[in-house]
């Protein structure tokens, strides 16, 4: 029987277009594409199973095995910091990881700045590197309302366009890291499946289009 | 004498690693549960994790659960010229789960080679790593590094202990695309990122690996620590083991305690590795030792869900008797039901969610059957 590798993608956009690679690199399953509340797509030929996971979990599932590669955000492994192979930057849903605040906010570096965010890790691993003493207000969405409604002074959240801050009266002040799509593999899975793992990392590192 | 299908995987692996350790004149090594704290606080990066339970001693000292076994031993052996001590354990150690952030309870078995070590000590704990993870599964595979060689090669770029650090991380990471933006932002000299890019991506079989790394390994430096892993796979290719080593840099662990030759061990369906080691001269001599040691460590509650069947049935057969069955009359059917070599669990009635695949009654004629399951 041949070899299966199961990737983990992430629901919605990003893992669709993660998917049409998967396609063109030769790893394509026809059934993915239909209509159904089906969860596991197969293409035994092709030796892939693919499942779609909520972005967040991808690193777990691969962490853990149950995957063994998948598509994860930076953001995602800056965060939680999983024990897992970072083996391609596929440069896809790209965007940055920045601090915000009211368009007027001066830091006032005699007090404890007050930073709301949902990636509590990365805040306070920036603001430690600066030497900086924080408060964490761990969010769960919404981020933007908390300077606004005087909640925090700051946020650290993913900025795209920057389109909602604007709305918001927001602007970002500083950029932390940039972010991008990654194909991640679990160690001990890599070690068991590296050709057909090395193949498929091959055959999207072909489709990755360079910034310029 | 009893069957080894009762055994867990794990209490299967205690048994077949310390036979293994002893045939190489490996003698066990037993230790107290409790360690004075001021072991690890002078040692804490050595530690997996930096929590450790402690607990005031009778005398008032500070005692820890140990945490690490590797410490108590170098602790607890003397440097004797031109010998090496050969050690075994199994030890249980108290670390935080990483997942739940509590502390575990996690067995631990190992050796340490602790001495004058030579090239054929390395080779021997090679040999016996590969051993212990064939004892546990026949698909494995034990990943061979160089510290000498990576930080040699990290060394060569010339940068801040805050990039080397980023840099081993993405090292660990197979992150080429990670190595190639940090060289980039701090204008790090082009030729030593090119040969730790070539070094992420240099990974398999010795045969493929070892050509490839003499294209990079140009330095003085670099030439003694590629020589003495040269000298190491040629043993380890003269044994018939190679078919199951790669050599892999990702798995380059700490630097500070860490010399020459690390490795990991991992076998297929346990999705993380299972046997961990290196030479730990650095340590060594950091505990004020002048020898040099190499040693690992297999963790076997990673073993735990590896092959796990569901059992069809907790027992054979349930017996169901009354207030009217005679205790002999019980007991006799207990004992014939036994001799079978099936067991049973006699009941006055059938426990809740208990699996059976016979259900017997019995009553004043003998033993009725009530249900058959097979």
């Amino acid at each position: 029987m041949k070899t299966m590798i199961n990737v983990a993608l992430p629901k919605g956009r990003l893992g669709e277009k993660v998917y049409a690679m998967f396609e063109n690199a030769g790893y394509e399953c026809p059934s993915i594409k239909e209509v159904n509340r089906k969860l596991i797509f197969e293409n035994e030929e092709a030796g892939v199973r693919y499942f779609w996971v909520k972005p967040s979990d991808v690193a777990i599932y691969v962490e853990r095995g149950a995957a063994d590669i998948g598509v994860a955000g930076k953001d995602i492994l800056l965060e939680y910091t999983p024990d897992v192979y970072e083996l391609l930057d596929l440069n896809l849903g790209k965007c940055r990881m920045a601090v915000a605040a009211k368009k007027d906010f001066r830091d006032n570096t005699e007090n404890t700045l007050r930073v709301a965010t949902k990636f509590t890790n990365i805040a306070k691993d920036y603001y430690s590197k600066k030497g900086r003493d924080i408060d964490i207000i761990k969010l769960n969405g919404s981020i933007e309302i908390a300077p606004i409604l005087g909640l925090s002074d700051v946020i650290v959240d993913i900025v795209e366009t920057g389109k909602t801050l604007l709305e918001n009266d927001l602007e970002p002040k500083e950029t932390i890291v940039p972010i991008s799509a990654r194909l991640i593999a679990n160690k001990a899975s890599f070690k068991f499946k590296m050709e057909q793992i090395e193949n498929i990392k091959n055959g999207l590192k072909a489709q990755v289009k360079t910034d310029d | 004498m009893f069957s080894t299908n009762l055994l867990k995987n794990e209490e299967k692996a205690v048994f077949a690693l310390r036979s293994i350790y002893q045939k190489y004149g490996y003698t066990p090594f037993k230790m107290s549960k409790f360690e004075e704290y001021d072991l690890y606080v002078r040692n804490k990066d050595f530690l997996v994790s930096d929590s450790v339970i402690t607990f005031t001693g009778m005398n008032g000292k500070l005692l820890a659960l140990k945490p690490d076994v590797t410490l108590s031993i170098v602790k607890n052996t003397k440097d004797i010229p031109d010998t090496v001590q050969k050690v075994y354990y199994n030890e249980n150690v108290y670390r935080v789960s990483p997942s739940t952030h509590e502390f575990r309870e996690i067995m631990q078995t190992g050796l340490e080679c602790i001495g004058n070590i030579d090239d054929y000590n390395i080779f021997e704990v090679l040999m016996l790593a590969a051993k212990s993870l064939e004892a546990i599964s026949d698909s494995f595979v034990l990943d061979l590094s160089h510290i000498g060689i990576v930080s040699a090669m990290i060394d060569a770029v010339g940068c801040d202990r805050e990039t080397g650090k980023a840099i081993i991380n993405c090292i660990g990471e197979k992150n080429q695309s990670g190595i190639e933006k940090i060289c980039a932002e701090k204008l790090l000299p082009e030729d030593a990122c090119r040969k730790l890019v070539a070094l992420v991506g240099t990974y398999g079989k010795i045969g493929k690996v070892l050509p490839e790394l003499e294209a990079i390994c140009d330095t003085d430096e670099l030439k003694s620590a590629l020589s003495q892993l040269k000298n190491i796979c040629n043993l380890l290719v003269a044994s018939g083991i190679e078919d199951k080593i790669n050599i892999d840099f990702s798995i380059a662990t700490d630097m500070r305690y860490y010399n020459g030759v690390v490795f990991q061990g991992f076998v297929e369906n346990v999705p993380t590795g299972v046997l961990s080691g290196g030479q730990y001269d650095n340590l060594m001599k950091k505990m004020g030792r002048k020898s040099g040691a190499i040693g690992f460590a297999v963790y076997l509650d990673t073993l735990e869900r590896l092959n796990l069947t569901q059992k069809k049935y907790d027992v054979d057969t349930v017996l169901i008797y009354d207030e009217n069955s005679r205790p002999e009359d019980i007991a006799r059917v207990v004992n014939e039901i036994t001799s079978t070599g099936n067991n049973v669990m006699a009941q006055r009635s059938v426990p809740d969610s208990i699996r059976y695949r016979q259900l017997l009654k019995l009553n004043g004629k003998g033993v009725e059957i009530l249900e058959n399951n097979d």
